[in-house]
């Protein structure tokens, strides 16, 4: 399973301009439907290995992702494709919620 | 996260004992939550309960709590705030903790949640259930509490501890355990405003600029708790064994719709409780 945690605004940056499909988790540790979301996620990267990157972004910690995308509300899980926002999902959501998102937007 | 249980049960009304009744008599582990107080306690007089000619909503409401009790049951008094079925279970978020669960059996009454305008198109984008899920998010910002709960006051303050700058909405008179530094406004809130995030909201003839909006009803919404769920005319749309769309998520009593009555909640959480058990019981088999 692949994770990425990207450390800066700049890491984060890379990542969703070099690889076609991103799929971003913003999280933070004290929200508990974020915690409820983890395995999900950790599924997809599973699922999607090879096809899709996959990162988490604390909120906390990258406050200027957070208010670049707007994130009012925590786990938002949003798809960058080719850098840009692409599809986005609020709250805590079942597994196909995620897989068709992406199904939607793999070429 | 603790143990996976078998079953948890959302509402302790006659449906949700029943049910927690019913699955204890066959062998299988559960939790039962509620957060609102029972309606049935509050009536006067029942006299279509089999065995219970002339007895008070609080009487047997008692006796109901009593046999769980006996049983060794007891009711946690906490919220739940979301459930996500995760391949053959479901994670279960009563007010933080996260549960583990095989089945879950939805019997929190008849939901009164009447939404206003723009909660639903501002949900997740400043209107938000839980204020210890996001409160966070709105450190420093403008966070209206709108109390419609004996647990608004508790969250209100956590907010303010948290750092939000805290304006605290109620019909009723201001709390006395409320944070002095929490504005406070009296009325109801009538709508909220926003393009694509929460800007206002509006409370008689005023209207409050905010960043976000907390309204912490006693209960959730049931489509707002489970995704994809299904309803029908209001209710929540279920089988013949009392499972509804959702595989695994069963619902009892008067959120299943009329008649809202004692003996069919009783009978709907005993249904609901055995199929339940059942399918446990066949995937242990294979």
């Amino acid at each position: 399973m692949n994770i990425l945690y990207p450390k800066n605004t700049k890491e984060f940056d890379d990542i969703i301009k070099k690889d076609k499909l991103v799929l971003v988790d913003f999280w933070a540790t004290w929200c508990s439907p974020c915690r409820m979301l983890a395995p999900v996620i950790e599924k997809i990267a599973e699922q999607y290995e090879g096809k899709i990157t996959v990162l988490k972004v604390d909120v906390d910690d990258q406050q200027e992702l957070a208010i670049r995308y707007g994130i009012q509300s925590i786990p938002t899980v949003t798809l960058f494709k080719d850098g840009n926002v692409a599809a986005k999902e609020i709250g805590v959501k079942p597994l196909n919620s995620f897989t068709s998102m992406i199904e939607a937007n793999i070429a | 996260m603790s143990d996976i249980i078998d079953v948890a049960i959302i509402g302790a009304g006659p449906a949700g004992l029943s049910a927690a009744v019913n699955t204890l008599a066959r062998g299988k582990t559960l939790r039962l939550f509620s957060s609102s107080e029972n309606y049935l306690a509050k009536a006067e007089r029942i006299d279509n309960h089999l065995g219970f000619y002339n007895i008070s909503g609080k009487e047997l409401m008692n006796r109901f709590v009593e046999h769980v009790n006996t049983m060794n049951v007891h009711i946690e008094n906490e919220k739940v705030v979301n459930i996500l079925p995760f391949y053959d279970h479901f994670m279960v978020n009563i007010n933080g903790e996260i549960v583990e669960a095989k089945k879950v059996i939805l019997a929190m009454g008849m939901s009164k949640v009447k939404e206003i305008p723009g909660e639903s198109k501002l949900l997740g984008n400043g209107v938000s259930y839980c204020a210890t899920c996001d409160g966070m998010l709105y450190r420093n910002k403008t966070a209206v509490v709108w109390d419609q709960s004996k647990d608004a006051t508790r969250e209100a303050n956590f907010l303010n501890e948290i750092g939000v700058k805290v304006i605290f909405v109620s019909k009723n008179e201001q709390p006395k355990e409320l944070n002095p530094n929490i504005e406070f406004i009296s009325g109801t809130i009538d709508e909220v405003n926003g393009n694509t995030k929460v800007e206002s909201v509006i409370i008689g003839d005023k209207i409050i600029k905010t960043d976000a909006v907390f309204m912490l009803r006693e209960i959730v919404a049931p489509t707002a708790l489970i995704d994809g769920l299904e309803l029908d005319g209001g209710f929540i749309a279920v089988n013949s064994s009392m499972e509804t769309n959702i595989e695994g998520v069963y619902a009892a009593g008067d959120c299943t719709g009329k008649p809202l009555q004692i003996s069919k909640a009783v009978s709907e959480g005993l249904i609901a409780a055995q199929d339940a058990a059942k399918k446990i019981d066949k995937i242990k088999l294979k």
